[in-house]
């Protein structure tokens, strides 16, 4: 040993520890790998990296890299130890939970060097395993009946979806063509007609108009020149324009000489075929002799009478202004109605005039080419509301189609429904595939914890958690989240919710939705080892 | 020793020198206050007697060539080894004491001196100026340590043009890095440190104080450190320890203030906390956390929110309605709990903690004469004057089982925002001018925080005196080491964050406070799962050690960052339990000694100018030295092995590797560098169980590092973990063992071995001896 210079040397001292009990069978082997362990044979160590006496199997020191050689004691790091625990489930814990004064094991096998107290529970945990073990079966069992109905209203509800998609599908296409032959209808067939009876109706009333227009002008020439013409001579002259103070041109306070000739057109007089062009250009300023002046007001502009009116008319409707033009007629048909009181008309003479010069009603041959237009308009339009509603409708049973409810579309039956749960703070509410949000009991405005995401399961088995995102923000934190964990159970309820993290909040479901088809095998098949 | 004049007297003031040993007490206090002024009491043991020779000038020290000169005008102390001048007080003339005046006396009065204003608030300075200071010089010395608590590296900077450092316990929210302002604690104690010798100086005052610093480091003159302490009231009382060696310092100092609490053994494993645990059933299932994921824990911690609207010793009825339930549940498990119980009360006339404060007096009075008030976490609260000592003994009494409902032995204390935090007072800390009886909180500010020692008591004696407890406390003055752990604060997840908790613990170390530990991933923010795992592989190597971290951050349990990183976590926290024989000898040491745990490389190395610096690598004890990884992404770091002609072994793989070197080390996510010094015998106990309470039987695992001399030592301390008997009762086992001429001593038997030669590694194969009894290991 002179050799040796600088090294490590590693020993084990054992303070107060009695040495391991001896056993007929090593400890802590299960049945299944008992034949590698022969007494009085060398052990090779499971991972075959070395062999060893047997004596120093369960020996409280540990020689095999894989622990293999002290399955019963907590020599080895890595090693496990088998609780056979009669009467129960059987099963592996680490060596290092040997003799260190908790009871793991239910036979108490695990404790038999430490002095702590243990009792063999394994019976009693058998038998509640046992209970727990039926109702979950029972639960499991009507759970994934439940879920057979589930599956079979999902799926005839997916077919509905379906179907009604289909129809509806169909029904738009028709719908669609009827809009367009109905938009062709309005334009060309009724629309082109109405407009040009419009137009006719509207270009005989102006032609009219002008007519009544002129002779009334013709009319008040031929006044003023009987009035202007003082000396009746047949002539208005200059002097006979100069008492017509209105006339003053230069605004000096008198009607010259110059300015009455330039009136009449650079001449002295006028008749009256030439009176007609004078009468042009002072018809403006002209005051009747028969009119005081002070009437002058009277002469406002048209529009100044027609404003009290058309107050009137606000009043009583008050959405005129901004109808649309189409809407108009109807306004004026409005007026036709006998029923209709039409006080404001009653009411001024200026309104009378107005009448006067309003638009006759259309003749029948028009108003009948109207009311065909107008009524094509609106079919249009139902029509057009009803495509828009219809394809709504679409947008709707494909969204839903589009969710994911599970391989036989099991989960479809939670689509627009909401669970709550109550705590002592909150009411906490999931509408699975919609959101999940939270609300104080006793006032507050709602919480959002977030809106449907996806399905996070593990794996195996992704339909077994619901993950809602993007909810509220958190002050110097993230936006609120909710992961719902999903269990199999008859009822469809929300059992629990808490935030583990700030923010991030965990609900637990029961659907039986998630029930699995119970095992065939008899759970009693595990306890192999009496 | 003996007494021969206790009085100097300097112009109006008063001068007392006391000597003992190496320690000289230097004290000047006003010879005549108009009222008293502060001394700080309950820090320091009463010191011993006065030695002043014959012509009262020079006096003769410990050491026979020691000399202490008093220069009378100007006055200055040189104390004197031989022709050299070890150090200096007011050689620059820098000694300052602003005598308690009148206000309105002949003196104009300036801004500032009878009132101040910071911020919104008043400071009414009803006594005016009363600030102290005084210059220390310290030819030849170039590295100056200590003052914690700053975020700072281990050497202390010179302050020249910059802000001193500063003391005065503050609730600092995200404290910036590399930064001289005040933390949480304060230990008004610096090392000054050349090859030749190590001093201390332990200026003994409570209140806001400011350090100076200045080198002429540089120059062609012989080095020097300049130092100004300058406290803002109280008197000027300095200890000067004279070392000369460092480990002379500690003791020293702990001759003045104390030695670290022994910790039960429990309190040194892993602790597993957060903002907040949300209820019982939310422990129940981080406890079987660990088990599943197979990760040893000894405590599951409870913040503020586990009470009833933040009243402390209360437990929320709907989260936690059952406690003892829980407790006895965690207790199954051989794991313990701590509950926060902080120094602010709930003014609620329904709370029975606060009425009986309140109808006792014991309340911190406003400038009026009223019950101080402020804003803390229950809104409104009043805070106990833990500088009474009946409130202290009151304050124990509440930890009484039938006192504090709901608690029981395994569970423990955390005493946090004791600086105190006032969340709406001037610095978010109290009015200086309320009332602590007669004096002002300017004059015991510091102080406050080392009163987490009336919850240690409250422990001691719940249990009949049998126990030994464990608090936590964040703010801390000179003396804290008496009483529990410390821990740096609320840090940020961040690298740096990471890398400064280092030297922050070894500054703690050095002023005598060893139980020091950070918050592992850090208590802001949020950290990656590579700074989480480099973290734990850290944290497992510093004294306390607990994961922590703020309400709004993501859970971080171990096993929440994939099988992997949960390995890697698994792996770090279980190379801490297989060292616990070690870390509770350490402490033990510790305790009976005053030398630092955590300890900087320069305390065993003095004389290797290399190690003065370092503070990215760290010693525990003599014998293990850790590299930190702080870097993200590191592929390797450099590592100084200190010891000419020493070995270190690298504990991962055995390898050996020679001192006085600087070391490239590649590294790995798998693990940190650790080193054992050859020449030592570390015990380890390497089955590692879920707690160190499971783990108490179980046989030690002695792991010997020859040195090139073929020899090791190594020690073996045992006793029951967690009790005073080891004190009262002598009930301990402690052992020197010895590898010498191929014999491991102390008592003969035969043993299995193996040697692997590639490695040079010999295993003894179950020497199956008693650790209790002599025995001897002989390779022939």
């Amino acid at each position: 040993m002179k050799s040796i210079t600088q090294m490590l040397v590693m020993m084990i001292l054992v303070v107060g520890f009695g040495s391991a009990v001896e056993v007929l069978r090593p400890r802590g082997v299960p049945l299944s790998k008992r034949q590698f362990y022969e007494e009085d044979k060398p052990f090779t160590c499971l991972d075959g990296s070395r062999t060893i006496p047997f004596d120093r199997v369960n020996d409280d020191y540990c020689d095999c890299k894989d622990g293999s050689d002290e399955p019963g004691t907590a020599a080895c790091p890595n090693a496990s130890f088998h609780c056979t625990n009669s009467g129960y489930r059987p099963t592996f814990i680490p060596s290092s939970r040997i003799n260190d004064g908790i009871c793991d094991c239910c036979d108490t096998t695990d404790e038999y060097n430490s002095g702590a107290k243990c009792e063999n529970t394994c019976r009693d945990l058998g038998r509640k395993e046992q209970e727990v073990l039926q109702k979950m079966a029972e639960i499991t069992k009507e759970g994934f009946l439940l879920k057979q109905q589930l599956i079979q209203e999902g799926k005839n509800g997916q077919q509905e979806k379906q179907n009604k998609l289909n129809e509806l599908q169909n029904s738009k296409k028709e719908l669609e063509e009827k809009v367009e032959a109905l938009r062709t209808t309005v334009k060309e067939t009724a629309e082109q007609p109405e407009k040009e009876a419009k137009e006719r109706h509207l270009k005989a009333w102006e032609e009219q108009k002008a007519a009544v227009q002129a002779e009334k002008d013709k009319n008040k020439m031929a006044e003023a020149f009987l009035e202007l013409d003082d000396d009746a001579d047949g002539l208005v002259s200059v002097v006979e324009l100069q008492s017509h103070m209105e006339l003053d041109s230069d605004a000096d306070g008198s009607v010259s000489e110059a300015e009455a000739q330039a009136l009449l057109g650079g001449v002295d007089r006028v008749d009256t075929a030439a009176f007609e062009s004078v009468w042009s250009n002072i018809k403006d300023k002209y005051v009747s002799e028969s009119q005081p002046v002070d009437a002058a007001p009277a002469d406002a502009t048209p529009e100044e009478i027609k404003e009290p009116v058309t107050d009137n008319d606000s009043d009583q409707y008050p959405n005129d202004e901004d109808l649309p033009e189409e809407e108009e007629d109807e306004e004026d048909e409005d007026d036709d109605y006998p029923e209709e009181d039409a006080p404001p008309t009653a009411r001024t003479p200026e309104k009378k005039d107005e009448n006067e010069e309003a638009m006759p009603p259309y003749d029948d041959a028009t108003q009948a080419l109207i009311d065909g237009a107008q009524k094509a308009r609106e079919n249009f339009e139902e029509s057009e509301r009803a495509l828009r509603d219809m394809d709504d409708q679409i947008r709707n049973i494909e969204k839903e189609i589009s969710f994911d409810f599970g391989p036989e579309g099991e989960f479809s039956y939670l689509y627009s429904q909401c669970y709550e749960l109550t705590t002592s703070e909150y009411i906490y509410r999931l509408c699975p595939f919609n959101r999940v949000s939270q609300k104080p009991k006793y006032g507050g405005s709602e919480t959002n914890l977030g809106t449907w995401g996806t399905w996070a399961g593990p794996e195996s088995n992704k339909y077994l958690v619901m993950k809602y995102e993007h909810g509220t923000g958190c002050w110097q934190g993230p936006n609120r989240s909710t992961t719902v964990k999903l269990t199999c159970g008859k009822e469809t309820v929300v059992t629990s919710t808490s935030e583990p993290s700030r923010c991030e909040y965990l609900m637990e479901f029961i659907t039986p939705a998630v029930c699995q088809e119970p095992s065939s095998t008899d759970p009693q098949r595990n306890h192999d080892e009496f | 020793y003996r007494a021969l004049l206790d009085t100097l007297e300097l112009s109006d003031s008063r001068l007392t020198l006391q000597l003992q040993g190496n320690i000289t007490r230097v004290k000047i206090n006003e010879l005549k206050p108009l009222k008293p002024r502060f001394e700080v009491p309950d820090v320091h043991s009463v010191f011993g007697y006065i030695c002043l020779d014959d012509n009262g000038l020079v006096l003769s020290l410990g050491v026979e060539s020691q000399r202490l000169i008093v220069s009378a005008r100007p006055f200055r102390l040189d104390i004197m080894e031989g022709p050299e001048v070890l150090l200096s007080l007011n050689s620059r003339g820098l000694l300052a004491f602003e005598h308690l005046r009148l206000r309105g006396g002949k003196d104009k009065e300036e801004d500032g001196l009878w009132e101040e204003t910071f911020k919104s608030h008043t400071d009414s300075k009803p006594n005016g100026p009363t600030a102290v200071s005084l210059d220390f010089s310290l030819p030849g010395v170039e590295h100056v340590y200590g003052i914690p608590e700053h975020a700072d590296n281990l050497k202390l900077k010179t302050t020249d043009g910059g802000e001193p450092y500063r003391l005065y316990n503050l609730d600092v929210f995200q404290y910036e890095l590399y930064n001289p302002m005040a933390l949480y604690g304060a230990v008004p104690v610096m090392l000054a440190h050349n090859t030749q010798r190590t001093m201390g100086i332990f200026w003994l005052n409570a209140a806001e104080t400011w350090v100076d610093i200045s080198s002429n480091t540089g120059s062609s003159e012989t080095p020097q450190t300049d130092v100004r302490w300058i406290s803002e009231s109280g008197i000027i009382d300095v200890f000067i320890m004279l070392g000369p060696k460092p480990s002379d310092v500690f003791t020293q100092y702990a001759s003045l203030t104390g030695t670290q609490s022994f910790p039960p053994l429990t309190g040194l494993a892993y602790h597993q906390c957060r903002w907040n645990y949300n209820d019982q059933d939310d422990v129940k299932a981080v406890d079987e956390g660990f088990d599943q994921h197979d990760i040893p824990c000894d405590f599951i911690w409870l913040d503020i929110e586990h009470t009833d609207g933040k009243r402390y010793f209360t437990w929320d009825p709907h989260k936690f309605p059952q406690p003892k339930d829980m407790l006895q549940g965690i207790k199954d498990k051989r794991r313990k709990m701590v509950a926060i119980v902080d120094p602010h009360i709930k003014v609620d006339s329904g709370y029975k903690i606060h009425n009986e404060i309140r109808d006792k007096n014991f309340y911190v009075k406003n400038k009026d004469g009223g019950d101080y008030e402020g804003w803390c976490w229950p809104g409104n609260s009043g805070y106990p004057d833990f500088t009474n000592p009946e409130m202290r003994a009151w304050w124990a009494s509440m930890f009484a089982y039938d006192q504090y409902e709901g608690s029981m032995e395994n569970l423990y204390t955390w005493n946090d925002m004791n600086e105190p935090s006032v969340f709406n007072g001037p610095e978010v800390t109290m009015h200086k001018d309320a009332m602590h009886g007669h004096w002002e909180h300017r004059d015991v500010h510091n102080l406050y925080g080392l009163y987490h020692r009336a919850t240690a008591e409250g422990q001691i004696q719940r249990s009949g005196g049998t126990e030994r407890p464990f608090v936590l406390t964040r703010a801390f003055f000179a003396g804290s080491q008496r009483y529990g752990a410390v821990w740096t604060g609320d840090n940020a997840a961040e690298w740096d964050h990471l890398k400064i908790s280092v030297p922050m613990c070894l500054s703690l170390g050095l002023v005598g406070i060893s139980l020091c530990g950070a918050d592992v991933g850090g208590f802001f923010k949020s950290p990656s799962a590579e700074l989480l795992v480099r973290w734990y592989q850290t944290g497992a190597y510093q004294p306390f050690f607990r994961a922590h971290a703020h309400l709004d951050t993501p859970r971080r349990e171990p096993w929440l960052f994939g099988p992997e990183n949960t390995a890697l976590i698994r792996e770090a926290i279980r190379q801490r339990y297989a060292l616990l024989p070690y870390w509770y000898q350490q402490f033990y040491q510790a305790h009976k000694t005053g030398q630092p745990v955590m300890r900087a490389l320069w305390v065993e190395y003095p004389k290797d100018t290399a190690t003065f610096t370092i503070d990215d690598e760290f010693l525990i004890g003599r014998d293990l030295l850790v590299h930190t990884v702080t870097e993200e992404g590191a592929r390797g770091v450099t590592a100084y092995l200190p010891g000419l002609g020493e070995v270190w072994y690298d504990v991962h793989t055995f390898q050996k590797h020679n001192g006085a070197q600087n070391l490239y080390i590649p590294v790995t996510m798998s693990s940190i560098p650790v080193f054992q010094r050859g020449g030592s015998i570390i015990p380890r106990k390497v089955r590692v169980r879920r707690s160190s309470e499971c783990m108490e039987n179980d046989p030690y695992t002695l792991f010997v590092a020859l040195s090139p001399q073929r020899v090791a030592e190594g020690e073996l301390y045992i006793d029951d973990g967690h009790t005073f008997n080891f004190q009262t009762k002598k009930e301990f086992i402690h052992r020197g063992l010895s590898f010498v001429n191929n014999v491991l001593t102390s008592k003969y038997t035969s043993v299995d071995f193996e040697f692997d030669a590639s490695m040079s590694v010999l295993t003894l194969r179950k020497p199956g001896m008693n650790a209790g009894a002599d025995w001897a290991v002989v390779l022939l």
